[in-house]
């Protein structure tokens, strides 16, 4: 059952619902203006939504209308194909996991019993309740002897990661997660995201996730909502569509103008079309490989040396050609080796550390498939950046700058 | 029976006669009513002495609550294990009830305005003191720190910094002490220390006499409002920042 | 210590505690002797129970209102001003005219020193509902409680340590104007303070401290409930 009524361990899988706004709005007191106007928006079961834009957009008030701890003007929101109106709040809100930026721990309870909050509320017995606590404060990697400690005595870290842990211990069937990680320090932050999506390829929540970071966006999202004021969702994409072709002016000023290098964040080697260069075995005559290099559509200038399994040993340089057959030992060093399922971003900060023009390219038995250049990287940043160039900087309207915080 | 009619006839005639008394004849304070104006107007200046006598108190029982509270103060504020102790005397000052503080003095003062005084005094204490180190402890570390930058030596941060910021908190407390010594000053006349609980209690009008119950209480009640309003207005004059930050 | 005191004229330790523990020769009783520890003992009770009727029809008064609006974070001014005007009500004026105005006995002199406890406990569970961390209150309601579980099972144990301050005020201001419950017709150990013409100057003194003890015996049972009451997570601790 995903409320867990019937639930005793983890089950991966077992509750997750889709959400869809249905014109959904909300007008504080007799405000002119809808803080979220006519929304309409589809999220697919076990994905993670990311809600993104500047301040005061209307991503929290989209948010916590599913929950209704803000109640819509107009419209409606399904869970699951069901109103959210059809249920008793309370009810409904047990069912949906809960984590905001200020955490809210309750500092007199112990972490189990905060962790074991809604647990009680659905009545759940003492033991069941423990038991299910430890499960999760390991599932959140945190050591289970914290469980009887106060809030107080751990750091903020820990407490957001308690209260993720409290969220998802009755297995709820949607999660609302408002900016979770914006009070945590950088270094902290990266590693709760992480450790996030790990945790999210376990158990397939649906997540609604609220920042205003974009790059946290793009990281964390399986689905990105770019919304600006009034709650309009300006392009609802993957993270890739967003980066690549942004729907207009405001989300490409929001995504940012170094929205191509973001974009290799999201690719991996194996993405792209790599080159091929001329390989080498040892002993072989030098000759042969001079004469690859002599052809017309030649992509790598040097060849490269690899062992009887294709593994790639050094790069041959213009002595080592020089002599009739090819050496043991390569003149150049080999260099970087990317594996093929390596981030883009990361090969390109590994080649550029190598001081490296050209990187060999592995897959998983470490055989070489292709090679890697910085040429290519930049023939793909200037595509991108190309489209960005297209509508000039100064042209864009006054304030379109994600005015954030 | 004859005995119904009797009893109306005599239940007739007595109600007439106490009517008639009541408004002409009896003294006011033997009457059931709230409030006998004339009587007010005619005996006022009965309330001259006990309201001086009450100011007297108050005054000057603050005044020796805040000197003795605010040096505490200061002295746990250099040395923070000085503040449990403190705290523990002072709050044992303040939970003794005065009516009785008034009399274990008894062995040493006796009765009379003195006594009266360091009880009332006494019981201010805790309320000045928690106050002040509440105030300096909210004094911004910040503020501090740049005094200290700027060459201050600790005396000078004290009298020139850290008292000063923390003047919203002082007056605060002075304002509760103050209002509730106005309060229990009127028990200093089971002292024989005079003030506005003297007509109720020491005087020769009667403890039910309601018209002036309210008029000594209700002149305590005014004294405790003018007195409460005054340090409102005083706060305000000594932490013109506030001002700005709020208008 | 307590030699030298008994020579000073007025009253004398040694005196006070012969009184409470023996009946002494009183004036004006024409030989009937006085105080002694069974008249102690009834007068203390007496007072308790004054004390403890009234602080629950303060509490009755006061908790449910400032729950409400402590909750709803409503009248914030309103209520702060009613706490600290309430310091400025002349206990023995309202004690005289209470009873003049409703009359004398126990549940009127309850009554009575009720509108001495109502301000405090008002003020101090407001504040301490009002000023529970926001946040924590959020995810209580984002997970589900209704408002009922909200105030019982966050706002109140979070509002513990203000929420009894007030009671301790509120039973401190109490406690000691029940001593001049005689004057309303009701016996508490403030009798032996009030008719010193028949108590005599150690009865007073004995009236003085018995009262004394009372109301630090009672500050310190509350402090003690307090502490019980109050969360380990609430307390600071070295970091
Ligand atoms: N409780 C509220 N009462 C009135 N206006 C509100 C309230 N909450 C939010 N708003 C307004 O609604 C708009 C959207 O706010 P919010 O949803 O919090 O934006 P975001 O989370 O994107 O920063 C803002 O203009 C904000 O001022
Ligand atoms: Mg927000």
């Amino acid at each position: 059952m995903p409320t867990g009524e019937a639930a005793t361990d983890i089950q991966p899988h077992s509750g997750a619902s889709s959400v869809s706004y249905v014109g959904a709005t909300k007008r504080y007191g007799d405000s002119e203006l809808a803080a979220v106007d006519d929304l309409t928006l589809e999220v697919p079961a076990g994905e993670i939504c990311v809600l993104v834009g500047p301040s005061g957009c209307g991503k929290t008030t989209a948010m916590r209308m599913v929950n209704r701890t803000v109640e819509m003007s107009a419209g409606d929101i399904l869970v699951g194909g069901e109103s959210v109106r059809s249920k008793d709040a309370a009810q409904l809100r047990r069912e949906i996991g809960y984590v905001i930026q200020q955490i809210g721990l309750f500092p007199h309870r112990t972490i189990t019993e905060n962790i074991g909050t809604v647990p009680q509320l659905l009545g759940w017995k003492r033991d069941r309740i423990r038991a299910r606590s430890a499960e999760l404060l390991a599932l959140v990697g945190l050591d289970p002897d914290l469980g009887d400690r106060y809030p107080a005595q751990l750091s903020g870290g820990q407490q957001q990661r308690v209260g993720v842990a409290r969220a998802l211990v009755a297995d709820p069937l949607v999660m609302l997660m408002d900016e979770p990680f914006g009070a945590i320090d950088p270094i902290n932050r990266e590693r709760l995201q992480n450790e996030f999506l790990r945790l999210q390829a376990q158990v397939r929540k649906t997540v609604l996730f609220v920042t205003h970071d974009i790059d946290e966006a793009i990281k964390m999202g399986d689905r990105i909502a770019v919304m600006r004021e009034g709650g309009r969702v300006e392009q609802y994409a993957t993270p890739a569509e967003l980066l690549m072709a942004p729907a207009n002016e405001f989300v490409e000023d929001f995504v940012g103008a170094d929205r191509a290098l973001k974009r290799l964040a999201l690719m991996r080697v194996s993405d792209i079309d790599l080159w091929e260069a001329p390989l080498a075995t040892v002993g072989q005559p030098t000759a042969e490989l001079r004469a690859k290099l002599d052809a017309p559509d030649v992509e790598v200038p040097y060849p490269l040396l690899v062992d009887d399994q294709r593994r790639p040993l050094g790069w041959l340089s213009e002595r080592d050609l020089a002599a009739p057959t090819v050496p043991e030992r390569p003149d150049s060093p080999l260099g970087p080796v990317l594996d093929r399922d390596d981030v883009m971003r990361d090969a390109l900060a590994d080649m550029l550390q190598g001081g490296a023009q050209y990187a060999a390219v592995t897959d998983a038995g470490g055989a070489v498939v292709g090679v890697l250049s910085v040429e290519i990287i930049s023939e793909f940043l200037v595509s991108s950046a190309a489209k960005v160039d297209e509508h000039p900087a100064v042209e864009r309207p006054l304030g379109a700058e994600g005015s954030d915080d | 029976m004859t005995s119904p009619t009797v009893f109306a006839a005599v239940g007739e005639v007595g109600k007439d006669f106490f009517k008639e008394r009541t408004t002409d004849t009896l003294p006011c304070q033997s009457t059931d009513k709230l409030f006998c104006w004339d009587w007010a107007r005619e005996n006022f200046d009965r309330y001259e002495t006990p309201l001086r006598q009450h100011v007297e108190l108050v005054l000057i029982s603050v005044a020796i609550g805040f000197a003795i509270a605010f040096a505490l103060a200061l002295l746990s504020h250099r040395h923070r294990w000085l503040r449990p102790p403190f705290l523990l005397g002072t709050g044992v000052l303040y939970t003794i009830p005065s009516i009785a503080f008034f009399f274990l003095l008894l062995p040493l003062t006796g009765r009379g305005r003195d006594t009266a005084i360091i009880a009332l005094s006494a019981y201010t204490l805790q309320i000045i003191y928690r106050n002040t180190i509440i105030g300096l402890d909210n004094v911004s570390k910040s503020a501090v720190e740049a005094a200290r930058g700027i060459g201050m030596t600790d005396r000078q941060i004290l009298w020139k910094v850290e008292i000063p910021l923390a003047r919203p908190e002082i007056f605060a407390g002075l304002q509760i002490a103050t209002v509730s010594t106005v309060a229990i000053a009127t028990l200093a006349t089971f002292a024989r220390g005079g003030g506005l609980g003297e007509p109720i209690f020491g005087g020769e009008l009667g403890i039910d006499f309601k018209t002036n119950i309210i008029i000594a209480g209700g002149l305590a009640v005014l004294l405790a409002a003018a007195f409460g309003l005054l340090l409102l207005w005083l706060q305000r004059l000594v932490t013109p920042w506030r001002r700005v930050e709020t208008e | 210590m307590s030699g030298l005191l008994s020579q000073l004229p007025f009253a004398s330790i040694d005196g006070a505690i012969e009184f409470i523990f023996e009946p002494q020769y009183s004036n004006v009783t024409g030989g009937n002797k006085v105080g002694g520890i069974d008249k102690v003992v009834e007068l203390t009770i007496n007072q308790l129970q004054v004390t403890v009727i009234s602080l629950a029809i303060a509490l009755a008064v006061a908790l449910p209102f400032a729950l409400y609006l402590g909750h709803k974070h409503k009248f914030e001014t309103l209520a702060i001003a009613f706490g600290n005007a309430g310091r400025g009500i002349p206990e023995l004026a309202l004690i005289a005219f209470m009873a003049a105005a409703i009359g004398v006995g126990l549940l009127n002199v309850a009554i009575a020193l009720a509108v001495l406890g109502i301000p405090p406990i008002l003020t101090n569970t407001f504040v301490g509902i009002h000023q529970v961390d926001r946040a924590a209150v959020d995810a209580a309601r984002g997970m589900g409680m209704t408002e009922f579980e909200i105030l019982r099972k966050v706002e109140i144990p979070l509002a513990i340590p203000t929420l009894m301050g007030g009671i301790r005020g509120a039973t401190i201001a109490i406690v000691a104007t029940a001593t001049i419950a005689p004057l309303a017709g009701y016996e508490t150990l403030g009798d032996f303070i009030i008719n010193e013409n028949v108590y005599g100057e150690n009865g007073v003194l004995a009236g003085a401290i018995l009262v004394a003890l009372l109301a630090l015996a009672l500050e310190l049972a509350l402090a003690g409930i307090q502490r019980l009451l109050t969360s380990p997570g609430l307390k600071p601790r070295p970091a």
